[in-house]
Order: C-alpha cells, then structure tokens, then sequence
C-alpha cells in the first residue's frame, strides 16, 4: 500500500496527498492505494503538482494501514509524519490534535 | 576580528538581493525546482524532511556578540527558538520558510554575515583552530591566512564548480585542534629555522565513504605562496578530479588514484608558472589583515589565580569546570573558556535564542566581544581574564551551560541524523543523549578521561565518526536502525582512520557495548594516565572484541 507524500514549496512543510485532493499537513489523512493504476494515478498527481510550483521532493512511500491507521513502513516516514523523535514539543506531533501516528 | 570594508558590505548585499530575486520567482513559479535548487544550494538552503534547512557561513568559527545575537533573533523570529553549531563551525537553522529567507538574510548581511558557499561543489567555509589567537602554544594567529583564503574562494570563478565540494582547514599550533588531516586541504602554520612563517601543506584527507588520512605534500610553504599553491592544487584537482561519479569525486580520491608523488609533481608543476604572478601575497596585504585579527588588549590581571583559588573553595563544581572547561591562554592572567554545548541528555551543538543571547552578553562584558564555534559543537570565550571565570562560570550555570564535560564522552559530536536530515539513515541525537545520560555522573566521566565520541547517522560521516576514539555509524538495515562501532580513530596531529569493532548494534544495545568498551578500557589501562586511544593503540582491539563478542561466539 502507497501514499503520495512531498515537501510544500513554500515552507517545506511535510505533506501528503489527501482524498479529498488537497495536500494535508497531517498523514492520517492521506489517500492510499494499493495497485499500480493507483499508483500511476498518485505519481501523475504528484508530478503535476510539482510542475505547478506546488510542492517539491515529491515520492510514493509505503505504509500499511494497523487498526485503521496508516503507519509509514520506513522510519524516515514515520519521522516526516511525526516531527523529531528528540523533540516531542515540534513537528506534526506537537500539534494539538496530534493522534497517535 | 575581520570587519567588513565597503566592497564586502556590496557583494553580501547584492548577493541578498539575487538571492532575494530568485526565491521571488521561484514562489511565483516563473523558475523550476530544477533551476531553483543548485540557486538555493549556493546559498545554503536544503531541503531536510520536516523543512528547509538554513546553513549560516561562521568563517573560522569567529562570532562577535553582535552577530550571536543575531543568530538568537534568528532563532526567534524565523525558527523554533533554536539553532544548530555543526562540525564545520557553522550554524544551521532548521524551520524555515523559504519565503522568509530573503529577510534572514538581510537580517544577518546587516551583521556581516552570510550563507554564500555553505553548500555545493565550492571552496566551503574555511575552519581553524578555535583557539586560534589565544592558546598558549600557538605559533601565529591562522585566521588571517584562514580569511585570505574566505576573500580570495568567494565566488571564485575558476572553482565555483568543482567536482565536489573542497574543505580547507588551517592550525597555527602543533597541536592539532582544527582536524586538518581530515580536509581536502589541511595548513598548519609553522615557522621555519629562520623564523619566516609559512605552511606545512596536507591534501588528500576526508571522511564520509571512503576515509583517509591527508598526505603531507609540503613541509614549509612560504606565507607569502598561500594562494599560488593553493590556486595549483586546486587546478590539479579540477582538472582531473573525477566528475563521472559523485562518490569518487573528493580529491582525495585522486590523490589515492594517482599516487601521492605524481599529485606533488603536477602540483609544483602548475605552481612553478603561478608563484611568482598576481597570487603572491603582498606583505602589506598580509599584514592588513592581521591587523583585523590584533589581540584585544589584555590588562595585567593578576588577581586572577587568587580569586580562582578562593572560588574553588567555595564551589567544587566550579573548580570541576575550571579543571575541564578552562585551555591555558598565552597570557597567564587569562584563560581560553568552552562552554560546553553539550549538557548531559542535551542535543550535541544546540543553543536556544535565549542562551544565544546571554552568550553574547557575557561575551561581551567579559570576553573582549569574542565568541568562537568550535568544530566539536561547543562555543569558546578565548579571551576571559582569570579573576572573572567565577563570574563567567555563574553566568553560565544560570543558562544551563556550565557543564564541565570537556573533552571528555559526554561531549559528543552528533550530527543531525535521521531526526532531520534527508541523507540520514538512521538517528545520531538520541543515541548521543542516551549515552550522555548513562555516563551522567561527572566523577566517572573524569576518571574515564579524554574519549572523543563521534556520532554520524550515514556513512557521510559529518559527525566524524571514522576519527572518533570512539565512533558510531548509523545505518540502516532490513528496515531498521543498526549501529557499527569503530575504535581507534583520532583528528589531531596523529590523525588515524577508526577500525570497525564488529557487528553493529541495535538502538536498545548500543548504550549497553559502549559501556562495555569503556570499561575494558578501565579495567586494562596501564593506570589513569593512560588515555582511552593510547590504550587502543597500545593492545589493539582483541580485548574490546572479546568483550563485546565472546558470549554470543560461545553461543554460537
């Protein structure tokens, strides 16, 4: 299972593409596929989001979905989704609706 | 310190204003990211995973209170209320927006600072000794030859595009503090049998993949040659320098590949056409820039050894620092302080705005407005007088940076790691501060003594891990963090590559064999004079091994 994930140009916010076609600040959000059409369909999206000055380091990582979550299977992406692991007190986690991804 | 002239002042504002044109149009979409990202590179911003990444230029590691102030309005205003004091005596901020840093940097141009060749195939920030122009056994200041070389690499036409990136690193002492067997080119400035000063000449050192120790192509260089001869290696190197692959594109590659005799003809070949040009320095010029670099002037203070005697009465855990923290100055009234950035569980080389600016104050009510980086992440007072080191002292236990670590394993060099960085595999910071806390208690720390720990969390090696007595390197394996030890590794004047240990170690065990190696060393050290690496060197891995290994060999 994929999600489409990038940096926003502006800030360089964290981002994931989101089923509702916006790109979320927050990975619970984010729109999963599992078959290469819809991989294609991410990449497609992802590329012309890049091309339109939207965002940059765009890439399909793989997650799984536990207990209706969706976990980043790379600690790289857990890390992006997260914040610092020193650092509890920045990044996604320090927000206040933080979950428990 | 150097003081901008009016040249200065219009390149760093004019480059502001580029660089301030290119994010413009990159935000109105009018230039590519593939356009925008060698532009933002030139000048020091990354893409790191939670956001960009801004590396500030500190050339040598020199900082007045005005400009660390700076950097705490930085912190503050653009950023999450800190910053990160890296191994090349720079400074990183880690949040920024891209739309801010045209205003960063305007904000810092207005303090004589910059972010202009802290990234790509450029001549990097040039580092020194972070004593430099107080410890006692200096031969000459070397920052100013360390700024001739700033001035003459700054947008250098001919190596603005090297095959990768060229580190330069200068020492006046024969100690080594500056790590310069590490660097594309290492200096150390000497003097010769008549008293002239010039340079011994080291090429070929570097970390990352493929470490080596830098060979000596030169035992003395005439100062007056420090441009021609670096000019000459430099064309050796961008000629043949290998751009067909990145990872064999260091110098120190081609010094490897072509042998070091063959380097040494090429270079004195192109230098022979060089030496006698427009890049010999003028004595005048030299001595221009030295005098940016004249020592404050030093009052007799010799109250100082009294009052410190009195202090340490009244406070062992002053006393403790004095011990740990204080480097002997050239004048005995005085003394070269580190303010250790590195409190026990603490992140290795952080500063938060406010300690930023508390450093700048007492820097400048009691260290002549001098503030040093030093590439071991801490920060240096090199001019305190001795009668005011209780007074520095306190102010800095009220910041929570009188941590009287240094020098010894809790005054670790980590490297960002996976907690940010793109390039990391796995995390450096928590294993620092996991280590930092079991060796918590001062009292072993000491008895343990001088033990550099490096941490890198890729094989890129910006935490000096191969030149670590003790080094982790953080890889990643069947998707998970897995750290390698290697002992033996050093950055001083006896440089040496560290040797894999064995098999790496999970992030849970990785605290647990660094004790254990720590204590083979205390239970087989010759007596407390016998440091960690001369232990090492002196019986070689076999018991650390067996520590380490036995067991699961039995097992097995």
């Amino acid at each position: 299972m994929k999600i489409l994930t990038a940096n926003r140009l502006t800030d360089g916010e964290a981002v994931w593409f989101a089923a509702d076609g916006t790109w979320a600040e927050t990975i619970d959000v984010a729109e999963t596929v599992d078959d290469k059409a819809g991989e294609a369909r991410l990449e497609a999206i992802g590329k012309a989001a890049h091309d339109n000055n939207e965002v940059v380091d765009v890439n399909l990582i793989d997650v799984s979905l536990v207990g209706g979550t969706i976990h980043p299977l790379r600690l790289r992406e857990v890390i992006r989704a997260a914040g610092p692991t020193n650092r509890l007190d920045l990044g996604k986690q320090a927000r206040p609706s933080a979950g428990a991804a | 310190m150097y003081r901008y002239d009016e040249f200065d002042h219009d390149f760093v504002k004019a480059r502001v204003a580029d660089f301030s044109d290119q994010v413009e149009r990159r935000l109105a979409g009018e230039i590519t990211e593939d356009q925008f990202r060698p532009l933002r590179l030139m000048n020091g911003v990354y893409l790191q995973l939670h956001a960009y990444m801004l590396r500030i230029a500190v050339p040598y590691g020199t900082l007045s209170s005005k400009q660390m102030r700076m950097l705490g309005h930085v912190a503050r205003k653009y950023d999450k209320g800190y910053g990160h004091f890296t191994t090349r005596q720079n400074i990183q901020f880690n949040w920024p927006a891209l739309s801010d840093i045209p205003a960063i940097l305007a904000d810092l141009a207005s303090v004589e600072m910059h972010a202009i060749q802290t990234s790509g195939n450029c001549i990097r920030n040039v580092t020194a000794d972070h004593f430099a122009g107080a410890a006692a056994d200096e031969v000459a200041d070397p920052r100013p030859y360390a700024e001739i070389l700033r001035q003459w690499s700054s947008v250098h036409p001919e190596f603005s595009y090297l095959p990768r990136k060229f580190k330069i690193a200068v020492t006046g002492a024969e100690r080594d503090r500056a790590a310069i067997q590490t660097h594309d080119i290492g200096l150390h400035l000497k003097k010769n049998d008549k008293g002239e000063l010039g340079f011994a000449v080291y090429i070929g050192g570097g970390q990352g993949r493929t470490p080596m120790v830098a060979k000596k192509i030169r035992d003395f260089l005439p100062e007056q040659h420090l441009l021609s001869y670096t000019t000459a290696i430099l064309r050796v190197y961008n000629l043949h320098g290998r751009r067909d692959n990145k990872y064999k594109a260091r110098i120190k590659i081609l010094v490897h590949e072509t042998g070091v005799d063959e380097i040494i003809r090429q270079v004195e070949h192109e230098w022979q056409a060089l030496k006698d040009g427009e890049l010999k320095l003028p004595e005048a010029d030299v001595a221009a820039i030295q005098s940016y670099f004249a020592p404050p002037p030093l009052a007799a203070r010799p109250e100082g050894d009294e009052a410190v005697k009195l202090a340490r009465l009244d406070s062992k855990s002053f006393g403790d620092w004095v011990d740990q923290n204080v480097f002997t100055h050239r004048n005995p009234d005085y003394a070269a302080v580190t303010i250790s950035l590195k409190g026990i569980g603490e992140v290795p080389g952080d500063a938060t705005d406010s300690q930023m600016e508390a450093v700048a104050d007492i820097a400048e009510k009691y260290g002549f407005d001098e503030i040093r980086v030093s590439h071991e992440q801490n920060l240096i007072l090199p001019h305190v007088a001795r009668t005011d080191l209780k007074a520095v002292y306190d102010a800095l236990v009220a910041i929570d940076l009188a941590t009287a670590n240094s020098n010894l394993i809790s005054d670790i060099i980590a490297c960002p790691g996976l907690d940010y960085c793109a390039l990391a595999n796995a995390r450096s910071i928590p294993v620092a501060q996991e280590i930092s806390k079991r060796f918590a208690s001062l009292e072993r720390q000491r008895d343990i003594g001088e033990l550099k720990l490096k941490i890198s969390g890729c094989i890129n090696a910006c935490g000096h891990h191969h030149v670590g007595h003790i080094g982790i390197l953080g890889v990643e394996k069947k998707g998970a963090e897995l750290y390698q030890v290697t002992l033996g590794g050093s950055a001083d004047e006896h440089t040496s590559v560290g040797e894999i240990i064995g098999r790496g170690f999970g992030p849970e065990e990785i605290t647990d064999a660094i004790e254990t190696i720590v204590e083979t060393y205390l239970a087989i050290r010759l007596d407390r004079s016998e440091k960690f690496l001369d232990t090492y060197r002196r019986i070689g891995p076999a018991p650390f091994k067996e520590a380490l290994y036995a067991s699961e060999a039995k097992a097995a």
